[in-house]
């Protein structure tokens, strides 16, 4: 008895038990209830199947989640991401056809397969406008001291408004197909947008755990004031937080535009911000910063594709993924809460002597 | 003399926020042929019953220091709701309507319980009420669905006259029943106190006995119903429903609720300021369909802008007073009483 109680403890003490937990239910139920679920096949030399489409289709939102981890762990929030994917995607659809809108010209000139923009150009400056916008957030933030939640909200309402600026109020369809390959491209099997995010992981798991940046990350959530006191430069930890979450989602921002080869500056990331903060929820990082898991927001992302994922796959109607979310948003909350967690481990845990 | 100063930095933001609507509005009559038509200005009561009525509801969830955004969905869902019952089930409106409010009523209280009770970030828990019912709303129909019935449509198109020629909408009479109300209960009522207590400081609420838990329920609850109410009044105004309408509409209201004047961390702020809050957006937007030129994103652009300026504001009055109150604690002419050092700690606090 005493052992199980050990263990359960040790095991409900690590950070990812929970979004584990919750991963394998999820896999478990699609065994059962899936056939094809688990099957991974090849198709035109690369990997096709539920799992890697999760990977693929999981991709913008797990690149939001490890952006979104490092704000939510100097205590803040960032809602601007999904209008800031909303002003990345239009800048690329803008810069490789900059002609729609401004002036009338035949439908053959639109739909031309060239660029009007080297594509590394169009890259770089698609990022660089989403780190602008990051670094906004983090100036506001930061320097003027507002609270995030209303100062990244600023840029929730006005971004989508630059967003139709850029694209002239139209969706701007892409005909440039060297650009497909960042959402739709496969490398040794393996969808790009992979890659793209296990670098982005590593970039941020190398600067905050083999820095000390993500100790001044942690300190600065749990006690602004006090890192001050003792020397850390707490503007300057938040600014590079929000600038970091900005460049994510600029690059979920291409992937997504890339993907569906199309800007919508009204649509386009719209809710990824509540799916990106509960992405963060459930990978067990507080909303009250401090202590952060990177992987966790990860497995959390998973999660949340995963459930989506099933979802359409059942035949059941996409309209009941949003009640299926609120679900598990209010699951995973209450389970988070200390009331639940005292009542599991009081399950768990018989105190006084057994008879 | 003192006194009177006092009771201007109170109203000051207030103050800025009527003046401004004043600059607009004046700006607008000056600039543009038709703009000084009094149906101009009773047409931003119409065109907006339901955002004011729904930033109402807001003002008292930020003034108690939360925050709620659900109001959309619900509002969405509210519409959708009652097209289905109306359409597809052929009930009566008198049935409907109380129905339709108490589903709102019955999300804001399980909300504001979820959020007291186990303790969990309003944000959060309101998130999820935001994909239920948004949910629900496509659940029930995916599809816009036309209101026929002939209660709706005869609200719908009744004109309450005015002086000359000018009248106004049910909708804005609901939603001036709905002020009304509501300025009584935030400034008359021990209910309104304990808001403003809670969001000043749930701590020291709590310790003075004041019912922290009943009141916060409550005024999630509020929200739920103007948030259903807002959807009744909408349906009638949009004649439909559909699980599409007021996408982004929470952060409308919210914006509203700070331009007027109320601090996102609770305890200040007025109804009044967030009415005028929803007035200058709309005012913003006729301007522009004035104006002919300008897209309907600008609205947006400056919306953010004016809600970034305000909030600046507040940042400079809340360290004017910070450094006022440090002052007097420091120099010692005078010891800080309690409440100026918990104003003190709250503030080193964030």
């Amino acid at each position: 008895m005493s052992q199980t109680d050990s263990l359960w403890r040790r095991l409900s003490g690590y950070n990812l038990f929970w979004p584990i937990i919750a991963l394998l239910l999820i896999m478990l139920f699609n065994l059962f209830f899936m056939p094809n679920f688990f099957k991974i096949e090849i198709k035109d030399g690369h990997l096709f199947g539920s799992l890697i489409d999760i990977l693929n289709r999981g991709a913008p939102l797990m690149l939001l989640a490890i952006g979104m981890t490092m704000v939510i762990a100097t205590a803040g929030v960032d809602l601007s991401v999904g209008a800031v994917i909303a002003i990345s995607g239009a800048m690329a659809a803008v810069l490789i056809n900059p002609a729609l809108g401004k002036e009338l010209i035949t439908s053959d000139k639109l739909i031309e397969n060239v660029t009007f923009t080297p594509l590394w150009l169009v890259i770089v400056l698609g990022l660089l406008v989403s780190i602008l916008c990051g670094l906004w957030n983090g100036l506001l933030v930061s320097r003027a001291n507002i609270q995030p939640m209303v100062a990244t909200l600023v840029l929730m309402v006005a971004g989508r408004g630059v967003a139709q600026l850029i694209t002239n109020a139209q969706i701007i369809t892409i005909y440039y197909s060297p650009y497909f390959f960042i959402g739709n491209g496969y490398i040794l099997g393996l969808p790009f947008t992979f890659y793209i995010v296990a670098a982005v992981f590593l970039l941020a798991w190398a600067i905050t755990r083999k820095t000390a940046l993500g100790l001044f990350v942690e300190s600065v959530g749990i006690n602004s004031r006090s890192s001050f006191l003792s020397g850390i430069n707490e503007k300057n930890v938040k600014l590079m937080a929000y600038t970091f979450c900005g460049l994510c989602a600029g690059i979920a921002g291409l992937i997504i535009s890339s993907n569906v080869k199309s800007a919508d500056a009204n649509n386009a990331g719209l809710w990824s911000e509540l799916d990106a903060i509960l992405a963060v929820v459930i990978g067990g990082t507080l909303m009250t910063g401090g202590r952060f898991s990177l992987a966790g927001s990860v497995l959390g992302a998973l999660i949340i594709q995963s459930v989506t994922t099933t979802i359409y796959s059942f035949g059941v109607p996409p309209e009941v993924v949003l009640v299926v979310k609120a679900a598990v948003v209010l699951a995973v909350v209450l389970l988070y809460s200390e009331q639940v967690k005292g009542a599991l481990n009081n399950l768990f845990e018989r105190k006084g002597v057994q008879p | 003399m003192t006194n009177l100063l006092r009771l201007d930095r109170k109203f000051l933001p207030l103050l800025m926020t009527i003046v401004l609507f004043i600059l607009l509005y004046g700006y607008g009559v000056v600039q543009y042929r038709g703009f000084s038509n009094p149906q101009v200005f009773f047409n931003l009561f119409i065109d907006n019953a339901f955002l004011l009525i729904t930033s109402i509801g807001m003002t008292f969830v930020i003034l108690s220091g939360g925050i709620d955004l659900s109001v959309g969905a619900v509002i969405a869902f509210t519409t959708v709701l009652s097209a289905y019952m109306l359409e597809s089930l052929g009930l009566s409106p008198a049935l409907v309507i109380p129905a339709v409010l108490l589903v709102g009523v019955a999300l804001g209280a399980v909300m504001g319980s979820i959020i007291h009770f186990f303790k969990v970030q309003p944000f959060i828990v309101t998130l999820a009420g935001m994909f239920f019912a948004r949910g629900m709303c496509f659940v029930i129909s995916t599809g816009a669905i036309t209101i026929s019935d002939p209660f709706y449509r005869a609200v719908g198109l009744f004109r309450i006259p005015l002086f000359g020629k000018t009248f106004i909408s049910v909708n804005v009479a609901i939603f001036l029943v709905v002020l009304a109300v509501a300025l009584y209960l935030a400034h008359f009522t021990r209910f309104g106190r304990t808001v403003y207590a809670i969001g000043g400081n749930e701590q020291s609420a709590l310790l003075m006995g004041l019912p922290v838990a009943r009141t916060r329920v409550l005024v999630y609850t509020l929200n739920g119903f103007c948030s259903a109410l807002a959807g009744v009044v909408f349906s009638i105004y949009g004649l439909s429903g559909y699980g599409l309408y007021t996408v982004g509409l929470e952060m409308d209201a919210i914006a509203s609720v700070v331009i007027g004047g109320t601090l996102l961390t609770g305890g200040v702020g007025y109804v009044a300021g967030t009415v005028v809050g929803v007035l200058i957006q709309g005012l913003i937007q006729t301007t522009i369909i004035f104006q002919g030129t300008l897209s309907s994103w600008w609205t947006k652009i400056a919306v953010g802008l004016l809600t970034l300026l305000f909030i600046m504001m507040q940042g400079a009055f809340a360290s004017t007073r910070q450094r006022r109150l440090h002052l007097k604690a420091t120099t010692g002419t005078k010891p800080a009483s309690q409440e100026e050092g918990a104003v003190l700690a709250t503030h080193y606090e964030l």
